[in-house]
């Protein structure tokens, strides 16, 4: 258990606003006018029950959903919409609630692909692999053999992923997102579908991200000891509405929140 | 200096001979960040200095112990080195033991200082401290996590090695000083302490000498030609005798260049990259390389499947002759060379052994089939006897005189006889000191006449001269009818069969020999698939009928081979069960070099046991199991047994047991 949240994490700079947001698809109100801030360096965790629109959530974060109303402040810029090219390139990252990889390549190359903003030469160069071009390659392979220490993945760096089990296929998942180095990280269900031993490593590579890198780190998560261990500070949303927005000890005590995940009479 | 003509006595003094000499060629090399980096014996000398300096400025002093926990890296290789110019006693540990047996451990040594790989271990101690009021600070490799930790008493090595640079830099009376201290280091000196693995009981604490240790290894590299050309991968774990004597002494007194692995998980993969040239290997990992190949080969197109069991036959006909430089038909040769391109080379290449020139194996005795799997194949493979009493090596076979059942002749220097119970004992230059703190094991351990006991029974075979082992001298037992029971030897034979994993026999004061029986995971799995047979766990896949065939099969081979050994012929298996669980160092059944505990397992087991002789068809047990986290939970699960035919033997053979 993380000791709870200090002021000083409380009173961190806002790195990312969102203010009233309202998403709907047709008829269904999927988000509804929602708003709540990540402080810098802090682990911020949204939760809710099934359908809450948490996913959603972050899909307008990271600009692949447009809000219908209200706004997005990233890092002191305010956008009614992002796209998710700028949110890229501003600094978010994100790994995805079913593994999104490229199967047929190695752990090490997919990580490096997570490089690819960072490349200054273009296609030509890194087509003939000379001068320059390698030398910027030596670089990119150093920040990336990095992150493969750090997530202690040497031994499947060059294992094509799609023969690799799940567990590890998140980890390479999480690789590559750290690989933009990233000011935000946003985490969709990062334990979901792993036995004990895979959400305690995973777990604890969150935290070192956090702690090591001073990464900034939304997450969505179902399972709840896992949010209660992790999280600076806790959303709750419930039918695309914020319910809750405290720290994990007073997110526990909330009736509302109680009400949500276990029912009540209406 | 003054050691310029002097033999080297201890270990900083040869490693400052190297660095004069051999300076510029290969000591150490860890890949890391995915490349292979390298250090000069020069920049080795240079490094450890410094970080000798760095020690003895937070207060490590002559005596003290240090205790050093992790995998294989330069920087715990440099902290044993960095200890021994200090005077101070480095006490490697197991990196795997769970916290209360690091502690008792630690407790014991009375360690003040720890040099530590990362933060699993810095918490593992962390989590023991109040059991360690002597321990002072704790140095550690890998700063990953333990940025935030309270630095009072914890230091990053690296650091300690800048201080003493540092130190070394602004006066040169620091130089002298740490040249002075080396100097001062005698042969006489305890040069290291290795805890045994407690095969046996609780682990003991080995005291060696400098010298001791200096004279077993010279004798070692001069019996095998070893030199500065030679390269080894270091990834037995450090606190076994094997990978200080094997590596780091040897290392130093040949000038050959270790090699540490980037993990655990990539040894295979860095074997391969590194090539060694020296090469040791316990039976068991000969044995899951073998496994690998074959499964893999059985999974191979109709071609390359026939090409590979054409020319495995050619090798075990020729290949041992022509190593061996026995006599070859010309035609043999030449198919031979063939498959030396076509397949051996490229095998060979794969499992990383093409340099191998020395490979050794101990530990265990291995399958004959085996053994000569990799003999056969062009490579040097031999075995040796030894203990971590007699600093590893009584017994090594010689290039060109190597047998599969024996562990060789006698080493230089090494004297043995066999006591009139059969067990081995001797006296070697490499010999321990004594057992630390603890007098009456150590006289135990010794007879009158200063020759160490083994504990273990063999013999001198009459055609080789060789050593033989059989078994533990009081392991050894009788079946109720007198027939000799040696238990290792039956379950050896067991584990010969690629099915079979783990085996443990039991017989000694029975009427009969029974056996339980750890099904191979890899192999009975690859069988599984191939023959359609459904499994959701281990525990289902272990107790399936067809499973029981299989194994069955087995065990009657194992019968038939003892049927044609006179003296063992009354001890064919007449039951077995196949165990619900693998056996692990974790629940206390193996030790941590994986040897089976076959008293623990007994008590364990106990109902298993006692329906294997009065006659049931099934047995019932609960049992506790502890999973890696160090959680624990219970197994529970129903036990089929199975019966098996002897042949009968005539009572007069059984005599000459």
């Amino acid at each position: 258990m993380r000791a709870p949240a200090d002021s000083a994490a409380v009173a961190g700079e806002v790195l990312l606003s969102v203010q009233n947001v309202s998403l709907s698809f047709g008829g269904v109100k999927a988000i509804q006018n929602v708003s709540f801030d990540i402080r810098k360096s802090e682990v911020r965790a949204i939760i809710g029950p099934n359908g809450a629109g948490k996913t959603s959530m972050l899909n307008v974060i990271n600009g692949f959903y447009q809000p219908q109303s209200g706004s997005i402040t990233f890092k002191g810029v305010a956008r009614s919409n992002m796209r998710p090219y700028d949110a890229a390139h501003g600094g978010i990252a994100r790994t995805f609630q079913n593994v999104a990889l490229f199967r047929g390549m190695s752990a090490l190359d997919n990580i490096m692909a997570g490089r690819t903003l960072k490349m200054r030469r273009g296609f030509f160069w890194q087509l003939v692999r000379f001068g320059p071009a390698v030398a910027e390659e030596v670089e990119h392979r150093l920040k990336v053999e990095e992150i493969i220490d750090f997530l202690e993945i040497p031994a499947i760096r060059k294992v094509p992923v799609g023969r690799l089990p799940y567990g590890l296929q998140k980890r390479v998942e999480l690789g590559r997102a750290l690989a933009m180095e990233p000011d935000l990280l946003l985490l969709d269900e990062p334990m979901a579908g792993m036995n004990l031993e895979e959400k305690e490593d995973m777990s604890r590579f969150i935290v070192d991200v956090n702690e090591h890198y001073g990464t900034t780190i939304a997450l969505i998560e179902h399972d709840m000891g896992v949010v209660m261990d992790l999280s600076d500070r806790v959303v709750v949303l419930d039918h695309g509405a914020k319910i809750a927005d405290a720290t994990p000890q007073e997110v526990k005590r909330d009736q509302s929140v109680i009400d949500a995940y276990l029912g009540v009479a209406h | 200096m003054a050691s310029e003509n002097t033999p080297a006595d201890t270990f900083p003094k040869l490693l400052v001979r190297n660095a004069r000499i051999f300076a510029e060629r290969p000591a150490l090399r860890h890949k890391d960040l995915g490349i292979w980096q390298t250090w000069t014996w020069a920049q080795v000398l240079e490094a450890v200095r410094a970080y000798a300096v760095g020690l003895s400025r937070l207060g490590v002093r002559r005596g003290d112990t240090i205790a050093i926990v992790g995998a294989n890296r330069p920087k715990l290789y440099w902290s044993v080195m960095a200890a021994q110019m200090l005077g101070a006693v480095p006490v490697p540990v197991y990196a795997d033991a769970v916290a209360d047996e690091l502690a008792n451990v630690l407790v014991h040594a009375e360690v003040k200082f720890a040099a530590v790989e990362d933060q699993e271990q810095v918490d593992k101690i962390l989590s023991v401290a109040d059991r360690l009021p002597k321990l002072e600070r704790m140095f550690y490799d890998q700063k990953k996590g333990l940025r935030d930790y309270d630095h009072s008493k914890l230091h990053c090595i690296d650091d300690v090695i800048a201080d003493g640079r540092n130190a070394l830099a602004l006066d040169a009376k620091v130089g002298a000083w740490i040249d002075g201290e080396i100097a001062a280091g005698k042969g006489s000196d305890t040069s290291i302490i290795l805890y045994t693995s407690g095969t046996t009981g609780q682990s003991k604490g080995v005291v060696l000498s400098a010298q001791g240790c200096i004279d077993a290894g010279s004798d070692t590299v001069a019996f095998d030609r070893l030199n500065e050309h030679d390269e080894a991968l270091a990834y037995l774990p450090l606190a076994w005798v094997g990978d200080h004597y094997l590596n780091y002494v040897q290392g130093l007194i040949a000038g050959f260049c270790i090699a540490c692995p980037e993990s655990t998980d990539t040894a295979m993969q860095d074997l391969r990259e590194i090539g060694p040239s020296f090469y040791f290997a316990p039976p068991r990992t000969f044995e899951q390389m073998l496994t690998r190949v074959m499964i893999r080969m059985e999974d191979a197109g109709f071609f390359k499947r026939h090409l590979f069991h054409f020319f495995i036959d050619v090798a075990r006909r020729y290949g041992e002759k022509i190593l061996n430089g026995q006599p070859v038909p010309l035609h043999g040769r030449l198919v031979y060379a063939i498959g030396k391109v076509l397949v051996y080379g490229p095998l060979k290449n794969v499992l990383g052994l093409s340099r191998v020139r020395v490979a050794y194996t101990a530990g265990e005795a291995i399958g004959p089939d085996l053994f000569s799997f990799y003999r056969s194949l062009g490579m040097n493979l031999k075995q040796l006897y030894g203990q971590t009493e007699a600093f590893l090596y009584v017994t090594a076979q010689p290039d060109g005189q190597i047998y599969a059942d024996t562990v060789g002749a006698k080493l230089p220097n090494v004297d043995i006889r066999i006591a009139d119970n059969g067990e081995v004992q001797f006296k070697s230059p490499g010999m321990f000191v004594s057992y630390f703190k603890d007098e009456a094991k150590t006289k135990e351990a010794m007879t009158a006449d200063g020759y160490v006991k083994t504990g273990d029974a063999g013999f001198f075979d009459e055609k080789t001269g060789h050593l033989k082992i059989i078994d533990r001298a009081k392991d050894v037992g009788r079946l109720k009818d007198g027939t000799l029971f040696p238990p290792k030897y039956i379950e050896n034979k067991l584990k010969f069969h690629p099915n079979i994993r783990e085996a443990v026999a039991y017989g000694d004061g029975r009427d009969f020999v029974a056996a339980m029986i750890n099904i191979d995971l890899a192999a009975v799995g690859a069988w599984a698939e191939r023959h359609n047979v459904v499994y959701g766990s281990y525990q289902e896949l272990a107790g399936h009928p067809l499973v029981y065939d299989l194994i069955a099969r087995d065990i009657d081979e194992t019968n038939r081979s003892l049927l044609d050994e006179k003296v063992m012929a009354g001890a064919q298996i007449k039951r077995f069960l196949i165990l619900p669980k693998e056996l692990d160092a974790d629940d206390g059944e193996l030790t941590r070099t994986q040897k089976v505990r076959r008293r623990f397992i007994a008590e364990r087991y106990a109902p298993f046991i006692k329906a294997l002789y009065d006659g049931s068809r099934e047995a019932d047990i609960a049992t506790e199991v502890t999973f890696e986290d160090g959680r624990k939970g219970v197994l529970s699960a129903r036990v089929k047994i199975r019966d098996v035919a002897t042949t009968p033997v005539a009572r007069d053979l059984e005599k000459a047991a």
